[in-house]
């Protein structure tokens, strides 16, 4: 009897061998809580990081001969809720976005006021943290246009922004700090590429925080919440992913 | 008058100094870091198994390499592409079983990333954390090296050494297995110089920096990282082909140890003692 054992199936063998032995010791290592929470505590070093070497950095802009010829919709492509359709079939004629929470004077503007204000157009490329990039122009008013129109209290640390979509069932929401709210370009973005926004890339309006991820770009964007902590808003890690996929809050990395 | 010059050189069978304990803190350090990295990498690429070249890229674009599976005949087939060339990868990549017996299609297998299940924020965890290790690690042992004469005294190469006959002559003794013995066992071979210095001053410092050419962040206060690789997805693909130049060094690495003798190397590596290998008779 002769026993023939292949190359690849014996690379495959050992390797998956080598693998067997040392992944579930991975796994159960970052079961451990004190050893998660140390990695994890790399997040806060990205970010300090970024507030020291980079703090009012600009993102890249681009030309336009430099966009991609499509540009990739992700996540919630569409939203169910009837009053978000009823806004959608009346092209957001009698839609308003609210600012308030810890401000000295709420806002209600409608997106006709949002494009009476002055405007901000950049070319930008979008990074998602499955690693794809793709480049569009944006326009919008200045996030931190409203901010100073609405006055912030000195304890508002954050901002909320609530989404009109659910994900798996879900509301999606994300926030920022005060340095990214008030970075010139941040933008919520009525239009994207010359044309009012499609509502697979989160028509009417759209947060564009150009130096983090893509799933902190928050589409639908319905209200905006000034809050001194994000403890006690749906998970309390101050987003969607963040709260359902161990996803960082800080994602400029 | 210099240690040197007062002691005799010393002879094959003899145990010497070899690896001082920077270098071996580092490398132990590495050999843990780097295979968490690979393996936290390969889920990240996970999530997007496809490459390109260029500033953007996503799935409507033209992608150099990817990896998925597809109905082929009445079955089905995993497959790597690249340049347009396709091989079936079915059991390993794109189409694989995994440990509870259900037919996956991800990329790379459970038995290859961490985490095991697919999870893209693990991972990042794992590999973020893990990419500070990396990266102070590297930058405390190349001062460390340059400082200290390990750059000057073991890994510069002379200039009789890049001679064609020297490097032809160095590659036919590695083909033909006859390492190095007794005095001249306490230097690298210009092959080793060349090897350790293209992971030391090449592979590693190119992971790091392709690595923070796809952060937005970085890209926003040092856009010049960014640009050096023609855009992040270039660098994000550069990326993905130095970790292979690392894991191809890893496995040249591993065989020569295994050649040379791995008791006294790994002894070597851990204490600092070597012995050096006894003359060969003429």
């Amino acid at each position: 009897m002769t026993l023939t054992v292949s190359r690849r199936g014996l690379i495959r063998a050992g390797a998956a061998g080598a693998g067997s032995l040392l992944l579930p010791g991975c796994d159960r290592l970052f079961d451990n809580p004190t050893f998660r929470e140390t990695l994890e505590s790399g997040e806060n070093l990205h970010r300090v990081t970024q507030r020291v070497l980079g703090r009012n950095a600009l993102a890249r802009e681009y030309r336009e001969v430099d966009m991609s010829p499509a540009f990739r919709a992700n996540g919630s492509r569409e939203v169910t809720d009837p009053a978000y359709r009823q806004h959608l079939a009346q092209g957001f004629a009698n839609w308003s976005l609210m600012l308030g929470g810890l401000v000295e004077h709420p806002l209600t503007l409608s997106l006709q006021a949002l494009r009476d204000l002055p405007q901000r157009r950049q070319i930008t490329r979008h990074d998602c943290v499955e690693g794809w990039s793709a480049i569009g122009q944006w326009q919008g008013p200045r996030l931190g246009l409203l901010l100073d129109m609405a006055r912030l209290r000195p304890e508002a640390r954050y901002l909320v922004f609530h989404c009109a979509d659910l994900y798996h069932g879900q509301p999606y929401y994300e926030s920022i700090d005060m340095v990214d709210a008030f970075h010139p370009q941040t933008i919520l973005a009525w239009a994207m590429n010359g044309k009012p926004l499609e509502e697979a890339h989160g028509a009417p309006l759209r947060l564009r925080v150009e130096r983090q991820l893509g799933y902190k770009h928050a589409k639908f964007v319905a209200r905006i919440e000034a809050v001194a902590s994000l403890e006690g808003i749906h998970g309390g890690k101050g987003g969607y992913w963040e709260d359902n996929g161990a996803y960082a809050w800080y994602a400029g990395i | 008058m210099s240690e040197a010059a007062a002691s005799p050189a010393p002879q094959g069978g003899e145990l010497v100094r070899r690896h001082r304990w920077p270098t071996r803190l580092w490398h132990w350090t590495n050999a843990v870091t780097l295979l968490v990295m690979l393996m936290s990498g390969l889920m990240i690429f996970n999530a997007h198994p496809r490459l390109y070249w260029g500033e953007y890229g996503a799935n409507y674009d033209n992608a150099w390499l990817k990896v998925g599976s597809a109905r082929s005949g009445g079955g089905e087939q995993g497959y790597i592409e690249i340049a347009g060339h396709r091989w079936d990868t079915t059991g390993t990549l794109g189409l694989w079983t995994d440990a509870d017996g259900k037919v996956q299609r991800r990329a790379f297998p459970y038995w290859a990333t961490i985490p095991s299940r697919y999870s893209l924020a693990i991972g990042r965890i794992w590999h973020l954390a893990f990419a500070w290790v990396l990266a102070v690690g590297l930058l405390f042992y190349l001062a460390w090296s340059l400082i200290a004469g390990h750059v000057r005294r073991d890994i510069h190469i002379t200039r009789a050494e890049w001679r064609p006959s020297h490097l032809w002559h160095d590659i036919r003794e590695h083909a033909r297995l006859r390492f190095p013995t007794g005095v001249s066992a306490l230097h690298y071979s210009v092959l080793q110089k060349l090897a350790y210095a293209g992971v030391l001053f090449g592979l590693l410092p190119m992971m790091i920096l392709t690595g923070l050419a796809m952060s937005p962040g970085t890209d926003a206060w040092a856009p010049f990282v960014t640009e050096v690789f023609g855009g992040r997805q270039s660098a994000r693909s550069v990326h993905f082909l130095c970790a292979w130049g690392l894991v191809g060094f890893f496995v040249l690495h591993i065989v020569m140890v295994l050649l040379a003798g791995p008791f006294n190397e790994v002894r070597s590596m851990v204490t600092g003692w070597y012995r050096l290998p006894r003359e060969r008779r003429p």
